[in-house]
């Protein structure tokens, strides 16, 4: 448990003067937006939520930091715009996008969202507000980029927009048998599909074991797509925390199973965005299903020279402890961007939910070990349970981004719960 | 409609005129910072799409009401009409701040009572000049009782909810439609730093409302809706409750 608060304010540059982190919609699974020990307050950016500048010619969006993805989503989409990369909630801000540098089912096609920011305006740790790109303090931008707000507090994010054929997807899915199948089939479907990904059944074992359900989509044409825009239902809630053995290895075979059978073996639509990007949003406080004492996330990408069989062993090790977690989803990284923290390399990426219980720091540093081993790293926007010696060993670059930061921040003034645990912060 | 906003750059005043703009009206902001109420204008356009200019604005301060009478002169010029003005501008500053500030404490009970009267008297005298139309006013639960952490904006708002009260009863027959909002705790920049009690209300929820009501031309709204139990509560407590507890 951390204790803390949040300041909310329009003026995000007011706010922000002193305090060790600038946080968004907190939809990080882990510690990275909250308060490192002795940090009470923390400045909140969902205020500040201005659109600056949007030029249809070009494209190009400038917002402050605060603005969320499920308002340029309702607001763009039906005139033809989309974000060129989007994570797998709206709930999101600008500023977290780029400190966590998402990546979502097109990795393969457009990399990661940092790849196409343009511009940021920061609060760095002495106080001033510097602009970074590309060509002006490219080292700041650099670090920024993925660098989880530790490298100053993101003000203003100028980046460009995706036109799209149509407000609506083409799909289709279809099931998949083994984890050597999924390897296959997304490393076929990347080719022609610009989004791809995959559903893993993480409960069964034996014959079962890496079966699931592959997705692939493109953007409708215009004559393919309704005539009208996709409507946003608000969708229905989960009211207070359900008992923490509600989601348990029967309940999630049993939701697995008929999860599986309903998707046949192959089926192709025109789909509504919020399936295929925020099947979770549909549940509001879906989070309450795991009961008072959360889950947790973890995500890691392995290499593609590492050899099926690691899959086949991470499996193993995901069954074994017993986790009991329906989400688990799997998908295949284009190569390493440019954010010098920044997740994705070209390999496999898996993203598993677990609930918190006595096991679950032995099944992530079991994971952990796979990973240092393989060469792959985890993503620190759904890193809770990850020790140091382990991230140290998977994050090769690590000295590099620290060199830039120590140069912006000499005296470690920003800093949270996540930096404290893995980057060895002055707590 | 055709709309002035005085209070648009912030917390549910940006959120009220999000909502008007997205679903059609037109809108004249009016603020006390030139530079910022144009920022709040551009947002306007760029979020449904308008070209730059679409959302005029002009500088007006409630510390100078010998302004009101022109800003609201070019909110009429520019939409060629005018049928509603909503006020939630205001100053708020805390019961310690203000007993420690006389000078503080005068600018407030100037701005939000004795100003902001006078700019609904002009917005008044033009509506009615038109015919009638809308005058939507943010006083706030703060002016239903006497209480210890809001003795002076509470006084305040007390005065701005009892004319906005009067206004209605004496002009809603020519046609004025007098709708005064009440906030609860509503978790804005104004509120920042504050402990949020239960019931604290979002900004585009109090929006949505706000909305509601003026489309329906509800004379009292409070915001979020809990808060008309909870105040309806408070004013039945004796004052010797009262003057024992902290709320």
């Amino acid at each position: 448990m951390i204790a803390g608060s949040e300041i909310r304010s329009e003026d995000l540059a007011r706010i922000t003067v002193g305090r060790p982190l600038t946080r968004g919609l907190g939809r990080s699974y882990g510690d990275s937006s909250l308060p490192a020990p002795g940090d009470s307050q923390l400045a909140s950016a969902v205020l500040a939520d201005r659109i600056l500048s949007f030029d249809p010619e070009s494209g190009t969006m400038c917002a402050e930091a605060g603005l969320s993805l499920s308002d340029l989503y309702r607001l763009f989409l039906p005139r033809g715009w989309f974000v060129p990369v989007t994570p797998g909630t709206q709930f999101v801000t600008l500023g977290g996008m780029v400190a966590a540098d998402v990546h979502g089912g097109n990795h393969h096609r457009a990399g990661c969202f940092g790849g196409h920011v343009t511009r940021l305006r920061m609060r760095v740790a002495d106080g001033r507000i510097v602009e970074c790109s590309r060509t002006v303090e490219s080292d700041l931008f650099r670090a920024t980029i993925g660098g989880m707000g530790l490298t100053g507090h993101i003000l203003e994010v100028e980046f460009k927009m995706a036109a799209v054929s149509s407000p609506w997807l083409w799909g289709e899915s279809q099931q998949v048998h083994s984890v050597d199948e999924f390897v296959d089939v997304l490393g076929r479907a990347a080719a022609d599909w610009p989004f791809t990904k995959g559903w893993i059944d993480c409960v069964s074992r034996g014959k079962n074991l890496g079966r699931g359900v592959m997705y692939r989509a493109r953007w409708a044409t215009a004559a393919e797509a309704p005539a009208k825009p996709p409507a946003h239902k608000k969708g229905f809630g989960v009211p207070i925390n359900l008992p923490s053995w509600t989601i348990n290895r029967l309940t999630s075979r049993i939701y697995n199973g008929v999860y599986f059978r309903t998707h046949p073996t192959r089926r192709a639509a025109i789909i509504h965005p919020d399936a295929f990007f925020y099947p979770l949003d549909a549940i509001r406080h879906w989070n309450r299903l795991y009961g008072k004492n959360g889950f947790t996330q973890y995500q890691c990408v392995i290499p593609h020279g590492s050899g099926r069989a690691v899959l086949g062993r991470f499996m193993e090790i995901v069954t074994r402890q017993g986790s009991a977690s329906p989400v688990c989803v799997i998908k295949d990284c284009g190569p390493e961007g440019e954010g010098l923290l920044s997740f994705p390399k070209t390999g496999i990426s898996i993203a598993i939910d677990f609930p918190v219980r006595s096991w679950t720091q032995a099944v992530v540093d079991a994971l952990n070990e796979l990973v240092v081993g393989e060469g792959g790293r985890i993503y620190l926007a759904k890193d809770t349970f990850t020790r140091r010696d382990h991230f140290a060993k998977m994050e090769t670059r690590l000295p590099a981004w620290q060199a830039i930061r120590r140069r912006w921040d000499p005296e470690g003034r920003l800093r949270s719960a996540q930096s404290v645990r893995l980057l060895e912060d002055a707590p | 409609m055709k709309i002035a906003v005085l209070g648009a750059t912030k917390g549910m005043g940006r959120a009220l005129v999000r909502r008007l703009f997205e679903r059609g009206d037109e809108l004249f902001l009016l603020g006390r910072d030139r530079q910022d109420v144009g920022q709040s204008a551009r947002d306007l356009e760029s979020r449904v799409g308008k070209p730059a200019g679409s959302v005029g604005t002009a500088a007006c301060d409630l510390e100078h009401p010998e302004g009101f009478a022109a800003a609201l002169a070019a909110a009429e010029a520019a939409l060629g009409g005018l049928q509603a003005v909503i006020v939630t501008a205001g100053l708020f500053a805390t019961q310690e701040q203000l007993e420690a500030d006389p000078e503080l404490a005068r600018r407030l009970l100037t701005v939000d009572f004795a100003n902001t009267v006078l700019f609904c008297e002009e917005a008044r005298r033009r509506l009615l000049a038109r015919g009638g139309g809308t005058l939507c006013v943010f006083s706030s639960v703060a002016g239903e009782r006497g209480r210890k952490p809001v003795v002076l904006y509470g006084a305040a708002k007390a005065g701005l909810t009892r004319y906005l009260e009067g206004l209605d009863h004496k002009f809603r027959a020519q046609g004025l439609r007098t709708i005064c909002v009440k906030p609860g705790f509503v978790r804005t920049g104004m509120t920042a730093g504050l402990k949020a009690p239960p019931f604290a209300g979002e900004p585009d929820a109090v929006a949505a409302q706000v909305v509601r009501a003026i489309d329906g031309g509800t004379p009292v709204v409070y915001a979020p809706g809990i808060w008309r139990l909870v105040m309806f509560v408070i004013r039945l407590l004796p004052r010797f409750v009262m003057r024992k507890i902290g709320f």
